[in-house]
């Protein structure tokens, strides 16, 4: 991080937008698109990369990472698909509910942490429900390059299929779509079966689903470099904590639905984030004093550095028991 | 005895490791001279293995190809030097699917050539296992004229095209397989120090 400039506040540089459509797709999903608010063109993005979407909902301000669904060479709009959870932390449900066209909201910059490996002889996706977000820009990619793709995407029923149509209408012989209801599988094993040297995977959905391809994969001989994942995780709730913050020298409590992140920025602490979700490190903290125990949710550290005490990912893990001082 | 403790050297040189049976669908190894040994070891410790398993070795003038051939693997190669050999394993890699394993063992010219292939046909180099036995000598790339000695046993020694007197770098290029060698007596001609044995 030697040359990089410093950056005066936490997370990505900022881009103020304007909701130019809200298209709902089916019962579950709506896409938003944006435009900048300047009029001027978006940064240019990679397939796969996502965006942290900022919503002023009331007194509270939240923070969730969208991947970014739009074609990468239309630098016009981003656009994301967004799935309502009901049981969810509010997000979902907020730009379900209150977002319009026409309402001014801020994006990050994109970050992308489940690249394309452009040294790849094949790509094979495997998509779970909305997991299919990130595919359908890296499809956009590939056509433009002519690259050699196919996708395996699972939907629960042939409703709830998002994009399921489009994408079999105009990739016939590259897209794969299997409905649960109809009690259709990915043959994972099969599929991993027989593919040319120098192909890898990418698979977005449950984690269930990642696990799956993982292990399957892992057990075929298949490198772990050729085996892509993503999984945004959202915090849990859990009971209310105290932490002390040696740096900035306050003490603050962490509500039963806020996490650590949410409740240090809550108190004016400008801490480290880009994900929000636990898959990127940057707001890896060391602990400095822990009496009790670390509920770790995050993908970053190894087991190893879990079983440490020594550092925590505030974005999703949180803490039970009498003392926490980080050092932050 | 044909394992060698190379010394801690600069990060460019390459480690090498030691051989163990993985999952995967097909195995390829490929081995030169004392190399054999670590296949022999490897397959002691699964026997499965090499029932889809094929074997490129090149004998360099020891005996090993009857216990090799022993082993019964599914395929077996014995091939007459590396640039003999390098036709049939393009060959097996372009023909190879995902869940290939590749086992490389002896000289580090023969493992460096070997994974430069593997690498070039899709496989991550971090994925590839190797296991270095026998000889210490090294696969050279004079910078000066660009040709490559093969089987350097001393520091200094005299590039096989050009004639210069040449200094042993542990500087790796993974892309020639070979290690930088580089002129010793450019500011002095004819001041050469003694060659000594390599790690002698």
């Amino acid at each position: 991080m030697s040359a990089a400039p410093q950056k005066a506040k936490a997370g990505a540089e900022k881009i103020a937008v304007t909701v130019s459509a809200v298209v709902p797709l089916n019962d579950l999903v709506t896409r938003f698109e944006f435009k900048r608010t300047d009029g001027a063109d978006f940064p240019p993005f990679s397939a796969g990369a996502h965006t942290v979407v900022e919503m002023r909902d009331g007194e509270r301000t939240r923070l969730n990472p969208y991947s970014l669904m739009s074609d990468p060479a239309d630098r016009s709009i981003y656009a994301i698909s967004v799935r309502r959870d009901d049981q969810g932390r509010g997000g979902s449900l907020f730009l379900h509910q209150k977002v319009k066209v026409g309402d001014t909201m801020t994006l990050t910059y994109p970050v992308n942490l489940f690249p394309l490996d452009l040294r790849a002889k094949k790509h094979v996706f495997f998509a779970g429900g909305i997991g299919i977000t990130p595919f359908m820009a890296m499809i956009a990619q590939l056509e433009q390059s002519n690259g050699n793709w196919e996708l395996h995407y699972a939907c629960r029923t042939e409703t709830l299929g998002t994009y399921a149509d489009e994408l079999a209408d105009h990739h016939p012989n590259k897209v794969h779509i299997y409905y649960d209801d109809q009690s259709q599988a990915i043959p994972l094993e099969e599929l991993l079966d027989g593919q040319p040297l120098g192909t890898h995977i990418y698979v977005c959905g449950p984690a269930g689903m990642i696990d799956w391809v993982h292990n399957t994969a892992s057990a075929l001989g298949w490198p772990e470099e050729n085996v892509h994942s993503e999984e945004f995780l959202a915090p849990q709730p859990g009971k209310p904590f105290e932490v002390r913050l040696c740096q900035s020298d306050i003490t603050i409590q962490v509500g039963e639905h806020e996490s650590l992140l949410e409740a240090m920025e809550r108190c004016g602490v400008d801490a480290p984030f880009l994900c929000r979700g636990g898959a990127c490190g940057q707001c890896e903290t060391d602990v400095v004093e822990a009496d009790g125990e670390f509920i770790h949710r995050d993908h970053w550290l190894d087991d190893e550095e879990h079983a440490s005490g020594k550092k925590i990912m505030p974005c999703v893990s949180r803490f039970v028991g009498k003392t926490l001082v980080l050092d932050r | 005895m044909s394992k060698f403790q190379f010394p801690e050297s600069i990060a460019s040189r390459p480690v090498y490791g030691t051989l163990e049976p993985r999952p995967g669908k097909a195995h390829l190894m490929i081995a030169d001279a004392e190399g054999a040994e670590a296949i022999l070891d490897l397959a002691a410790q699964n026997k499965g293995l090499m029932s889809n398993t094929h074997i490129i070795f090149i004998p360099k003038g020891t005996d090993f190809s009857d216990k090799l051939r022993a082993l019964k693997p599914a395929q077996y190669y014995e091939g007459p030097s590396y640039p003999a050999s390098v036709q049939r394993i393009r060959k097996v890699l372009g023909d190879a699917h995902m869940g290939l394993q590749v086992y490389l063992a002896g000289t580090e010219g023969l493992m460096g050539q070997a994974m430069n292939e593997a690498v070039s046909a899709g496989i991550p180099a971090s994925a590839i296992q190797t296991e270095h036995r026998g000889s210490v000598a090294r696969r050279m790339q004079c910078v000066h004229c660009k040709g490559i000695t093969e089987d350097v046993v001393t520091d200094p020694f005299v590039c096989s095209h050009c004639g210069l007197n040449l200094f042993v770098r542990d500087h790796y290029s993974r892309r020639l397989a070979a290690f930088q060698g580089v002129c010793i007596d450019a500011e002095d001609p004819g001041n050469v120090p003694e060659s000594v044995e390599l790690y002698k």
